[in-house]
């Protein structure tokens, strides 16, 4: 049960927005910057550093959600999506995108956990500044986000036939308040 | 040295939110709702007080200071009164009902699966509305951000205490606008 009183409809995060829409809209905005923008990275591959950090953080209606989200870019490749999140270095993903995952995964211990050579390899691979500070700010970001969600005890759907249906609204509509106020994917 | 090139050389979060200012403007209204706006029941020192909590347990020198400063600017104390709260905040002279959130922050620091109910219920029984707990829930996890977007990307940061303490009443009276970045 939440650790707050939040309206039961809503799963995960989407309750939080709802009870708290003026911290929603920042959260929203730059959830749709950093996960949507094509610069540099897709909208795949960032969603691929959102639900690696999730995953370490062991958020589940995270890590359910972004995987999900993964999966609908990739036309149902569920294989990669958790490859992304146990084992990347074994995922058929890039080599630039893999030594992302690991600064990501630093920045999900502590941001002091990221080392020159991480960033040196990272570059080596082709890595612009440009996606450097995108991954450290996307795995930034999902340390809040993982926190926000467990840290008040929101709900998680056990259903798991339910993460697709929100994952393809976001794919399609993206991330904003509609999440919230319209009524949640049926089918 | 940053791990990249802002293009700039502010210190701390300020170098990559100039460097790309779209998430750069974002951040800094989110700070603004979570610690400057006055439209909050818990107040604006107490708010501080529990981003610094959290930026002195990530261990990043930058954020601790600042927003230590701020609450420090608020509260009308003094370092070492700031400080006695970040190492051992159940033993210093505070309020119990504030000691109960920074305890849930704390656990919000570690993962969000370390706030126990029974911390919960101990904030509530001090008087704690859901609003407050939502907001103390969201302000430490929005610091485990902050903290590891300055301390990921090695940004600098002044050694001298004294320049955060210098800076907290300009930055109170201004809030955390974008326009402010640059001064």
């Amino acid at each position: 049960m939440p650790h707050i009183d939040l309206d039961e409809n809503l799963p995960g995060i989407r309750a939080l927005l709802a009870f708290s829409p003026e911290t929603a809209k920042p959260l929203g905005e730059l959830t749709e910057l950093l996960l949507r923008s094509n610069e540099g990275l897709s909208p795949a591959e960032r969603e691929m550093i959102a639900t690696h950090v999730s995953y370490l953080n062991d958020c589940f209606y995270c890590h359910q959600s972004h995987g999900a989200i993964v999966s609908c870019y990739l036309n149902g490749d569920n294989e990669t999506v958790n490859a992304v999140k146990r084992d990347y270095q074994a995922a058929p993903v890039s080599e630039k995108l893999k030594s992302l995952l690991t600064i990501a995964g630093k920045v999900q211990q502590s941001g002091k956990a990221v080392l020159a050579e991480d960033i040196e390899h990272a570059k080596e691979q082709g890595a612009t500044d440009r996606d450097i500070h995108d991954t450290v700010l996307i795995a930034a970001a999902f340390c809040l986000f993982n926190r926000y969600v467990d840290g008040l005890a929101t709900i998680a759907p056990e259903d798991l036939s339910t993460y697709p249906l929100r994952a393809r609204q976001i794919v399609e509509k993206g991330y904003g308040n509609h999440i919230f106020l319209n009524p949640q994917p049926t089918k | 040295m940053a791990w990249i090139d802002f293009g700039n050389d502010l210190p701390g979060i300020r170098g990559p939110m100039v460097y790309r200012p779209e998430t750069g403007a974002i951040l800094n209204e989110l700070a603004e709702i979570l610690l400057h706006d006055e439209n909050n029941t818990l107040s604006r020192g107490d708010r501080e007080m529990i981003g610094a909590y959290v930026s002195s347990e990530n261990d990043c020198f930058f954020c601790h200071n600042v927003h230590g400063a701020m609450a420090q600017h608020y509260y009308q104390a003094d370092m070492p009164f700031i400080d006695s709260i970040k190492k051992d905040f159940q033993s210093a002279d505070i309020p119990e009902k504030l000691k109960a959130l920074l305890a849930i922050a704390g656990s919000v620091q570690k993962g969000g699966k370390y706030v126990t109910s029974d911390q919960i219920e101990k904030a509530r029984t001090l008087g704690a509305t859901d609003r407050e707990i939502h907001d103390t829930v969201l302000i430490a996890a929005a610091f485990c951000m902050f903290n590891r977007y300055v301390d990921g990307l090695n940004t600098w940061a002044p050694a001298d205490r004294q320049v955060y303490v210098d800076r907290a009443a300009m930055r109170a009276r201004e809030g955390y606008s974008q326009a402010g970045l640059l001064k």
